[in-house]
């Protein structure tokens, strides 16, 4: 680690940070209206209307359209955790790979045998079996990012693992522990339940604009219905994971929260920076960022981290240099402490082939006592100030996806109380605004994965392996190269996606 | 249940498991074989649909394959994943690529305003059908005759490595793309021959797969004509492949201290020591010739059926002839003590014995895929159909 290939590992980042940006471009959609699409087409076999069968065919067009690009982007992220990421590919394999492959038996295989069933078996199955397959394939897609977001969830929060020192490599010892890992259950929950907020959107906003051009009334205000009571709920239950997402965070990423939140002195009774904007830089050597407008709530920063107002809530500075008074071990002792365990592992691996038990097992004990901090021993003898993640991006990203999710709320209600009034269709600046609210939602949502994925950095696995020491070894012009292959590709793939969906859109139920 | 298995049986258990995925991957590439034929098989605009909408049908299970494959092989064999995929970087990422293209172009092709263009799609499709048999056949070779890779775990702790602490090292700068000129051995014809078998037989069930579920007789027609040429020229490349395969040396691994060292003829020594592998090795070949027979000769079209099944037998014992009996199925030729097996390659005891439970869900998931597989397919697919308004239409 004496001479670090930077240039290397931030196109790694890059490379990966692209993919799964436009993958998620495409799966919130597919999470929600895949629900929305039973929802509609169980009112069609319930009633026999065909007007619902209409309906839910429109919408499954346009949820095929968005299917397929994200089934693209889908599988490189699954393979690049190998090609780019072959260091991190073995030191958590035991874990990380075993939800992999559940995904794959478990929810890909239902989700793409049905979906066969909804686009081609409307003349070949029975109305209950086409329905029993919606909402399979409903199933099916969420089943998926159950298990992807366990694994993630696991990155951020590693339980119910034990490290080898044989094998160098963290071994599950406890599935159910990294089943129930509280910050991937929150993360799973929050990050479906705020998706079918975007498909909700969605369809509320192409129906708005059908109310607007004054066609397919009657498919837009029973779309209307269904997306937005779908939304309201779900734009409520987002609102409490968030909540529950943001206590695991000041729990177990605290130097996350720190940098979500702008947020370099600590304080008790820590006050909530509603809004903010930042300035230039503080011209020293360590850049630190400087809020120049902020609106502040004080206590909810505290109370909301721990439910408690007076609540110690830890600022950058804390986490980098230590607060004896809070007990917070400094970043520093965390490097030497990680340098230590690092240099144990090693010596107990040289004792061990020389056959050396007893020291072998003295540098083991040296080693389990440090390994808390193993991952800091990679920035032994650099600044410590490496190990703090981009604070404008985490804060900007991390208020804004709040400040759309209320949004997101007062909208739903207000269309919800219109609906109910029966004067929706006169409402013309609410139904402008639901239509421009179409890519806010994506916003939000891109934004929330900036929060979660930023803010975390350096970790690959939260203090136990930071992005340095993860990637594979291959050059960084390779990695250029492919970036700008992926760029390219999911571009054209992107804009084609864009006109086929508003071409269907604009043909509206016509086949 | 399996906790009855050691440690050594559950490597091999997921060994049989991820080979099984594997083998189903190769027959499922009906569909990329399918679409190399569009601009063969398929005379007019209305051929090419016809044959689209017949492999678009199933391009997502084979898609999905590959995914659970390479997920299976990551959870049950990590080793492999970080040193294949982060080394033979450019071959995987070809690979992608192919299959990237593949996902949107069946949905998109036909679709008003589509930005590329339909030939730009169809173009895609035929590129996918082209490289990914092709490239996945070569890599697949390499599991046979080996790869310049390095693997250290202790690389790990040792922080004065001049780049960064990585276990598993590339040791040629042209990152898997070797596999193509490797001269040693004549390594590059062994895996260009499995590469271009691979094609072939990806075309042979293609056409088998056209005959089954296309009414039209001009396919038809077309369909047996190309099927005699394309399974021809895949017997040509696979005989010599698996021919000259039973002459070469292998990567052996000495059971007592797991030395690996090269031993004559391992390959054809392991099918007559595992003589269960090699008979469903052989009973795969001749269902293959059969089900290719029955179509040439007797206008069956159940040929799919047989030719399918027998290259799921012979692609699994493949797999398992080069991972099990003390063999590397991973070789480095660059230290052939770093080559990989499924000993020291796999995850934990722990860890595979969790997933067996969950493996148990996979007669569930074929049964349901059967099911909707017969469902879908019991209406042949016919010119009307391409013009119905029910039906989705690639």
């Amino acid at each position: 680690m004496e001479t670090v290939d930077w240039s290397l590992v931030d196109w790694s980042r890059a490379q990966f940070a692209l993919t799964a940006m436009y993958h998620w471009l495409f799966v919130p959609l597919t999470l929600g209206i895949t629900f929305i699409i039973a929802i509609m087409e169980s009112i069609y076999v319930k009633t026999g209307d065909e007007k619902w069968k209409e309906i839910t065919k429109f919408w499954m067009k346009l949820f095929g359209i968005n299917f397929a690009i994200g089934v693209a982007t889908g599988i490189i992220l699954e393979f690049e955790f190998g090609t780019n990421w072959s260091n991190y590919s073995w030191f958590v394999g035991d874990i990380f790979g075993a939800p992999l492959a559940i995904e794959g038996i478990m929810a890909f295989f239902m989700e793409s045998t049905f979906i066969a069933i909804m686009f081609f078996g409307w003349e070949k199955v029975s109305k209950k079996f086409h329905l029993v397959s919606t909402w399979l394939v409903a199933f099916g897609s969420n089943l998926s990012a159950l298990w992807i977001l366990i694994a993630n969830g696991w990155m951020q929060n590693p339980v119910g693992m034990e490290f080898n020192p044989d094998t160098m490599r963290n071994e599950m010892i406890d599935f159910w522990e990294v089943l129930f890992n509280p910050v991937a259950v929150n993360k799973f929950l929050h990050t479906i339940i705020s998706s079918y907020v975007v498909a909700a959107v969605f369809v509320a906003g192409i129906s708005a604009w059908f109310l607007l051009k004054n066609r397919e009334i009657v498919l837009a205000k029973r779309s209307l219905v269904v997306a937005v009571v779908f939304g309201l709920t779900s734009s409520i239950m987002t609102l409490w994971t968030g909540d529950e997402s943001a206590r695991t965070v000041a729990k177990y990423q605290p130097m996350k929260l720190a940098a979500m939140e702008g947020l370099y002195k600590g304080d008790r009774q820590a006050p909530l920076i509603a809004l903010g904007i930042f300035g230039d830089p503080e011209d020293t050597f360590h850049k630190k960022e400087q809020l120049v407008v902020e609106v502040k709530i004080p206590k909810l920063l505290s109370y909301l981290a721990f439910l408690n107002g007076d609540a110690f809530v830890p600022g950058i500075e804390d986490l980098i240099h230590g607060n004896e008074k809070e007990n917070i071990v400094s970043y520093e002792e965390r490097i030497r402490k990680g340098k230590i365990a690092i240099d144990a592992l090693a010596l107990y691996k040289k004792k061990k082939e020389l056959g050396n038990e007893i020291e072998a097992q003295q540098q083991l004990d040296l080693f389990q006592q440090n390994f808390e901090y193993f991952g800091y021993g990679y920035y032994f003898g650099k600044d410590p100030h490496l190990l703090i993640p981009n604070v404008k991006m985490s804060f900007y990203s991390f208020h804004i996806m709040v400040l759309l999710g209320m949004h997101f709320l007062v909208l739903f209600i207000l269309l919800l109380y219109f609906i109910w009034k029966g004067t929706l269709q006169t409402k013309k600046t609410l139904l402008r605004v639901t239509l421009f609210t179409i890519p806010l939602a994506y916003l939000a949502s891109q934004s929330g994965w900036v929060v979660a994925e930023v803010g975390r950095q350096p970790w690959t696995i939260q203090d136990l392996m930071p992005n340095i020491a993860a990637v594979s070894q291959i050059d960084a012009y390779s990695v250029q190269i492919t970036f700008f292959l992926f760029l390219i590709i999911f571009t054209c793939l992107l804009i084609a996606e864009i006109k086929i969906m508003l071409s269907a859109i604009k043909s509206g139920t016509k086949h | 249940m399996f906790s009855l298995l050691d440690y050594s049986e559950l490597q091999h258990y997921w060994w049989i498991i991820v080979s099984l995925l594997g083998a189903l991957l190769v027959f499922l590439l009906f569909v990329q074989g399918g679409q190399s034929l569009i601009y063969s098989l398929a005379k007019t605009k209305e051929d090419q649909a016809l044959l689209l909408n017949a492999t678009g049908r199933k391009w997502e299970l084979t898609f999905t394959t590959l995914v659970t494959f390479g997920g299976a092989f990551f959870a049950s064999f990590p080793l492999f994943y970080s040193t294949s995929f982060g080394g033979a970087y450019w071959v995987w990422m070809m690979i992608l690529f192919a299959f990237v293209i593949q996902a949107i172009s069946y949905e998109y092709r036909s679709k008003a305003n589509n930005f590329l263009g339909i030939k730009t799609f169809n173009f895609f499709l035929f590129l996918n059908g082209v490289l990914g048999t092709i490239l996945l056949g070569v890599a697949v070779s390499t599991f046979f005759t080996g790869s310049e890779f390095s693997v250290d775990k202790n690389n790990l702790v040792n922080l004065s490595l001049p780049k960064m602490p990585v276990i598993s090292s590339w040791e040629t700068p042209f990152h898997g793309l070797e596999a193509l000129w490797t001269i040693k051995n004549l390594s590059f014809i062994q895996n260009i021959s499995l590469g271009l078998a691979v094609f072939f037989l990806a075309r042979t069930l293609g056409l088998l797969y056209f005959q089954k579920i296309i009414n039209d007789e001009i396919i038809q027609k077309r369909a047996k004509k190309s099927l005699i040429l394309n399974s021809l020229l895949f017997l040509v490349f696979f005989l010599f492949w698996i021919i000259r395969l039973m002459f070469l040396d292998g990567f052996a691994v000495n059971p007592i201290n797991q030395e690996i060292y090269m031993q004559p003829h391992k390959y054809f020594l392991n099918f007559l020591e595992m003589p269960l592998v090699s008979m469903l090795f052989l009973v795969g070949i001749v269902l293959v010739l059969i089900g290719i027979g029955i179509n040439v000769f007797n206008n069956n079209k159940n040929g799919i059926w047989y030719t399918g099944l027998g290259t799921v037998l012979t692609v699994w014992m493949l797999f398992l002839n080069v991972g099990f009996n003390n063999t590397a199925y991973y070789p480095s030729t660059y230290n052939i003590q770093n080559s990989l097996t499924i000993g020291n390659s796999s995850s934990s005891e722990f860890t595979l014995l969790t997933m067996s439970y969950v493996s148990l869900l996979v007669p569930f998931v074929v049964a349901y895929i059967w099911i909707v597989w017969k469902k879908i397919d019991s209406k042949s697919i016919t010119r009307e159909e391409l013009t119905s308004t029910e039906s989705h239409i690639y």
